[in-house]
């Protein structure tokens, strides 16, 4: 596995400090998520796990400045995201939403070269460095000869590399991904969180929404546990990740096992709580 | 796709095509002067009316086709992208039957000055465009090709109701009216080009930076955000545009129907559904598609005319219908 190259990490690269400060977010009727604060770590994977509902998209959406806070505040860098430009904030924050669909016919190389539209306009059009980058992007992804693929005709694992490689080619220090392997099967997840390992030894610093537990352990650096709206623990997956918390979560009795290759916690022996379930 | 043509070679074709046409429309006509006449006044050598015919009349009729046939397709375009719908049409989606209203609402008013329909068909225009957009943002409907066009028709077939209404109303409308109800080149007065001219420029510099935003907007609504785009700025924008568009487009020729639809569909078909390439070959497609009918409607029915716009239904039903049938709808 190559490193990535540092075209792709470079400018500014500086380390980016982004956090949550008494966050509270919420739809027409209901809050989500109250009062909350979070610093995500500098060049770690931070995983956000918790049940169904718990708020961890919405939290995603407002850290990536899409949905606004009802009270509180996203900070980058110390600033507000909300003040600041939009594109201003996607060259120093890439995003891969959940509902992402291509046009028919896009091909790979295609999708990624909208990764460069931040750092592009009217005046400054496509440059050398724009291509090169692109071209990082996609050996970054081992996606060199699938470029002109269209991506409706590529495995499923492929088509999610693809997309991350576009936030890739944004060349930010901030990656958010919601649910990046939801709908893949076993190899292609694998594939998948490699490459966000891969990315996240480059020196950029990594969000994801994650539902499966055993894999936000094995993957994320750093685990934010998530129940009604609130953190309800966080650390080291290998610190945090108990059997009570499995239950406080989830609501399931389980037995944590050790992953013999990377000695992370796994669970297993799952049964349903005698205890009803919260929430 | 795979037997995409590369931009460079589809635009070179299209350009070709559309001096072709051009030249088709100035040599060929419904009345007496022939094709040898006709060029023969083209190259200076004909009588006086031979050359009034040709210079004056198919030329500025020819210039009309070109101006209107670009507002179209650009709208068409424009408004397939926003809507990420194949089946998006000004003609089918009510804008140009708002448009249409609000001219024929003018005249039957008292309006008569043909440079104030401008102004009048894209505030109609706009109308329209704001329902598309709220159609658009209606759960179930919006997402739903098909379903945004069937509420389209509704809205179309509504104004085009108050419109006949009106008509039925006042004899003197009703005789304006008459021809460009149903959208025609022909018989426009002279000037028409030097008061839409601008409408059409305007409405192609407030889409200019858009297009990159619409590109991005076909990844779906977060993934432009993420790339620091601004979805709702971006659609308001777009369809201000196609306003303008179609407002100029339908006050300089009527509501000629179904070039939005066939012009895109041979864009995409050429060379994919990106706008970035689309955009800009239906621009040139556009004239001339309307070229080939406006001559074509001059040919059929000899030594009559037909109006253009009939034309344009003929041709593009077909492809609405080829579009529908697909084994499925295309993604935008």
């Amino acid at each position: 596995m190559t490193s990535l190259p540092t075209l792709l990490t470079d400018g500014s690269c500086a380390a980016v400090r982004l956090e949550a400060r008494g966050l509270s977010m919420g739809y027409a009727h209901s809050q989500v998520i109250e009062h909350l604060d979070l610093l995500i770590p500098p060049g770690q994977v931070t995983a956000i796990v918790g049940p169904n509902g718990c708020g961890k998209s919405t939290l995603l959406a407002g850290l990536s400045r899409l949905h606004k806070p009802s009270a509180g505040a996203v900070l980058l860098d110390g600033k507000a995201i909300a003040s600041l430009p939009s594109r201003e904030v996607a060259r120093r924050l890439a995003l891969l939403p959940q509902d992402a669909s291509a046009p028919d016919g896009l091909s790979v190389a295609e999708l990624i070269r909208f990764g460069r539209q931040p750092h592009q306009s009217l005046l400054r059009q496509w440059s050398e460095q724009d291509q090169a980058i692109v071209d990082a992007a996609l050996a970054a992804a081992d996606l060199l000869e699938l470029a002109e693929r269209p991506l409706e005709s590529m495995s499923g694992g492929q088509r999610q590399r693809a997309w991350i490689a576009m936030a890739i080619a944004q060349a930010t220090p901030l990656l958010l991904l919601d649910e990046p392997t939801s709908a893949l099967d076993l190899g292609h997840q694998i594939e998948v969180f490699e490459l966000i390992r891969q990315l996240a030894a480059a020196g950029k610093t990594i969000v994801m929404v994650v539902h499966d537990l055993s894999s936000a352990c094995r993957y994320a650096d750093h685990l934010v546990a998530m129940h009604q709206g609130q953190i309800i623990a966080q650390g080291a997956p290998s610190d945090v990740v108990t059997a009570e918390l499995v239950e406080r979560l989830y609501g399931v009795r389980c037995v944590l096992l050790q992953d013999p290759l990377s000695a992370t916690p796994i669970i297993a022996g799952i049964q349903r709580s005698t205890r009803p379930t919260e929430g | 796709m795979p037997s995409r043509l590369s931009l460079p070679r589809a635009l070179g074709l299209a350009a070709l095509c559309l001096l072709a046409l051009i030249l088709a429309s100035l040599l060929l006509g419904a009345g007496d002067v022939g094709l040898w006449a006709s060029l023969q006044a083209l190259l200076g050598h004909a009588d006086d009316e031979a050359r009034f015919v040709v210079l004056q009349l198919r030329w500025a009729r020819t210039e009309l086709a070109l101006l209107v046939g670009l507002a179209l397709g650009g709208a068409g375009v424009l408004l397939q992208a926003v809507t990420r719908n194949p089946l998006a049409e000004p003609g089918l989606l009510g804008v140009s039957a708002g448009a249409s209203f609000a001219v024929v609402l003018a005249i039957n008013l008292g309006a008569s000055a043909a440079s104030l329909h401008l102004g009048v068909a894209t505030l109609g225009a706009l109308l329209g465009c704001t329902l598309v957009l709220l159609v658009t943002q209606m759960r179930g409907v919006g997402e739903d090709p098909v379903r945004l066009v069937l509420a389209g028709a509704a809205f179309s077939g509504l104004l085009g109701a108050l419109s006949s209404l009106l008509l039925l109303w006042d004899q003197r409308t009703a005789d304006e009216m008459r021809f460009w109800i149903i959208g025609a080149l022909a018989g426009r007065p002279l000037d028409t080009l030097s008061w839409s001219l601008p409408g059409l420029l305007l409405g192609l510099a407030v889409a200019l930076p858009l297009i990159r935003p619409l590109a991005a907007l076909a990844l779906g609504e977060r993934v432009a955000s993420g790339l620091g785009h601004h979805p709702q700025l971006t659609r308001l924008g777009t369809l201000l545009a196609v306003a303008l568009l179609v407002g100029t487009a339908t006050a300089a020729a009527g509501p000629i129907g179904f070039i939005g639809l066939i012009v895109p569909y041979i864009a995409r078909r050429l060379v994919g559904s990106d706008i970035r390439r689309t955009l800009g070959l239906s621009l040139l497609l556009g004239p001339c598609v309307l070229l080939f009918a406006d001559t074509l409607s001059r040919l059929l029915v000899r030594p009559y005319e037909l109006p253009v716009g009939v034309i344009t239904a003929f041709v593009g039903a077909p492809i609405l219908i080829a579009v529908i049938r697909g084994h499925r709808l295309p993604t935008l």
